[in-house]
């Protein structure tokens, strides 16, 4: 079943007098348990489109139906419950709340969804154990590595239980050693059945997925299923 | 869950983050407090010391006696008159005498004159103080009690003896260690013997004519040491028998003190009849403009502390716009949102003005040193209210801002 329905969306930002083309005609569709990458240069609508996709904008024009449900007809409060509900951010810089400890960080979207303090607790505990950090629920970003904040960041887009992951260059501020574990632990989550879909300019990040989508200049240029997919394996040694 | 649970729920967690927020910046949270704080302890202590100001006049005028008329070449609240009177003639002690035959309503009349003089006791000496000057009844124009002692007698006041009644403040000043009662003491260069010390019943409102800074001697005694009888002029003190009668004893004094003017019915009156009525309206209307200006200036502080409020939410807000955007990514409904920085800013202020009501119940003790005064309890309601929705108003502008932010912007946002 498809998830995300998309046909002949565009989005136009009026930059001074000037019209700006971020998407011209996009179409796709995303089904139940794909590893989707998206790549494509920067001002290729790349980002845009991953905007739209997570439902923090609606196109200008054109259908997006998530789940069945339309999108694009939606108020900024049925878009925040969709993105609650439905949809697990992870970003390039992870964002974090700074002062506050893994498992508050991860609870966050559970507080927006409406869950009381208990079963939330217990919620982010287990998403904190399920990415491995059992050890580090009451750390505070600072004193987490990278990877490990990465991790955190992991865990509070599964806590929801959303139907798909979206994650804009997971990788991006990571080594490329703690970048593999990340991957790895996509793939883990992936292999479990969730959706993802993958942001990324990197042609050897975007072959962790199954398939890839190219934009460029507010289309797409390319989407194809990658053959022969890299499945990242787990070192000898991990922390 | 049901809509009002929901509410609730939304609410308590806007709650948690909101003092998380607090918490995460202590200083710069304290600073802002300091605004309100200081607004608040302001405008509850203006409102004390006013209250403690206009109880200590009610309470000093009522120790003039609320029932005296006073028979006087002057009045007290005429202006424009003042060429008039200058030239009437003074009230004299012969007129006084005729005039206390006439009328019947009074419980008291009684002549008096003030003068100034120093009071001296071995080493201990009062400058300037005001001496009564009267007869007998004058301790039944006033609601004299005595700590020590008695007033002078009718056969003191007839045979001009020097006997003198004390404040209880002079008694002090003059008598540290207490023994006034029967000493003697000098009145300018006359000796005169202490008979009687009132208890304390002034106000330090009404200045000189504070009966605790003020002595009393028979104004016979008086006319044989400091006055020239010739050409000072009386203040006739009548006495009504309560309030309800005030009225009807005016018009007898006036009738009575025409008849011994031998005025006739086309002439105006040569003399004013005075009475406290005129000081509490002249009083109501300067209290009530220092009221107005102090809460004004005092309301400007509470003022600037919003301000201050408001510029920090919005460097708050500014500050944490990534933050936004992400709790936006995450789930966050623009209530939420809002909720999350209303609460944050009224809590502010809440805090601050709970700490600056202690503060003014704390200082009121002080100022309860100097004016009778406690906290009213009205200003305790208002002051938490006040803050309260201070909070609410300098915090809507910088929470709606944040409220309608962007998520896309607000996460790009460095």
């Amino acid at each position: 079943m498809n998830i995300i329905n998309i046909e002949h969306i565009s989005k136009v930002y009026q930059v001074g007098t000037e019209q700006v083309h971020a998407i011209a005609d996009i179409s796709l569709k995303i089904n139940q348990n794909e590893y989707v990458a998206i790549m494509g240069p920067s001002g290729s609508g790349k980002s845009t489109l991953m905007n739209m996709l997570g439902c923090l904008d609606t196109p200008s024009s054109g259908k997006y139906d998530f789940n069945g449900a339309s999108v694009s007809q939606m108020t900024d409060n049925e878009l925040a419950k969709i993105r609650n509900k439905e949809i697990g951010f992870v970003f390039q810089t992870f964002n974090l709340l700074a002062r506050s400890d893994a498992i508050h960080n991860v609870e966050l979207p559970l507080i927006y969804a409406g869950v009381p303090a208990i079963e939330r607790k217990e919620r982010a505990e287990q998403a904190l154990m399920d990415v491995g950090l059992k050890d580090r629920m009451h750390h505070k970003p600072n004193e987490l590595s990278g990877g490990q904040r990465q991790r955190v960041a992991v865990a509070r887009a599964l806590v929801t239980k959303p139907s798909i992951i979206l994650a804009d260059e997971p990788t991006g501020n990571l080594d490329s050693k703690t970048g593999e574990e990340i991957m790895i632990l996509f793939n883990e989550i992936y292999e479990k059945g969730n959706t993802i879909i993958l942001v990324t300019h990197e042609e050897y990040i975007a072959e962790h997925a199954a398939r890839i989508i190219r934009i460029k200049d507010g289309l797409i240029e390319a989407d194809v299923p990658v053959t022969n997919r890299y499945i990242p394996k787990m070192h000898a040694e991990v922390n | 869950m049901s809509r009002f649970a929901l509410l609730t729920y939304e609410f308590k967690e806007s709650m948690f983050i909101a003092l998380r927020a607090i918490r995460a910046n202590k200083i710069r949270s304290a600073l802002t407090m300091l605004g309100i704080f200081i607004g608040v302890t302001v405008v509850v202590l203006m409102t004390t010391a006013i209250k403690g100001i206009d109880n200590s006049f009610q309470q000093g005028i009522s120790s003039l006696g609320s029932d005296v008329l006073y028979v006087q070449k002057w009045a007290w609240f005429a202006g424009d008159d003042w060429w008039k009177m200058r030239n009437r003639k003074p009230i004299t002690m012969e007129e006084f005498e005729r005039f206390k035959e006439l009328v019947k309503l009074p419980v008291a009349v009684s002549p008096t004159n003030a003068f100034q003089q120093t009071l001296k006791h071995s080493s201990q000496t009062v400058d300037n103080i005001f001496i009564d000057a009267s007869d007998q009844d004058f301790a039944k124009e006033r609601n004299f009690t005595f700590d020590q002692g008695r007033f002078f007698t009718e056969t003191e006041s007839k045979s001009a003896r020097n006997v003198i009644v004390l404040g209880s403040e002079i008694a002090n000043d003059l008598f540290p260690y207490g023994n006034a009662l029967g000493n003697e003491i000098k009145v300018g260069p006359v000796t005169y013997q202490v008979i009687g010390i009132l208890s304390k019943q002034g106000s330090f409102l009404l200045g000189s004519f504070n009966p605790d800074q003020q002595a009393f001697i028979p104004l016979t005694s008086a006319f044989k040491y400091f006055m020239d009888k010739q050409h000072m002029s009386l203040t006739i003190q009548i006495r009504a028998a309560n309030t309800a009668v005030l009225e009807d004893t005016r018009e007898e004094t006036e009738e009575a003190f025409r008849k011994v003017r031998k005025l006739t019915y086309n002439q105006e009156d040569d003399f004013a009849i005075n009475q406290q009525e005129g000081m509490v309206d002249n009083y109501n209307k300067v209290v009530g403009v220092i009221q107005i200006a102090g809460l004004f200036i005092t309301g400007l502080s509470l003022f600037v502390g919003a301000i201050g409020i408001m510029n920090i939410m919005f460097v708050s807000v500014k500050e944490r716009t990534k933050e936004i955007g992400l709790r936006k990514a995450l789930g966050a409904k623009r209530r939420t949102i809002l909720a999350q920085f209303l609460l944050e800013s009224s809590f502010i202020c809440l805090v601050g003005g709970i700490a600056g009501l202690i503060a003014a119940v704390l200082l009121s003790y002080l100022v309860n040193q100097f004016i009778p005064t406690s906290v009213q309890y009205g200003a305790v309601i208002v002051a938490i209210l006040v803050s309260l929705i201070t909070g609410l108003i300098s915090g809507f502008a910088p929470a709606y801002t944040a409220a309608k932010m962007d998520p896309v912007e607000a996460l790009r946002f460095e």
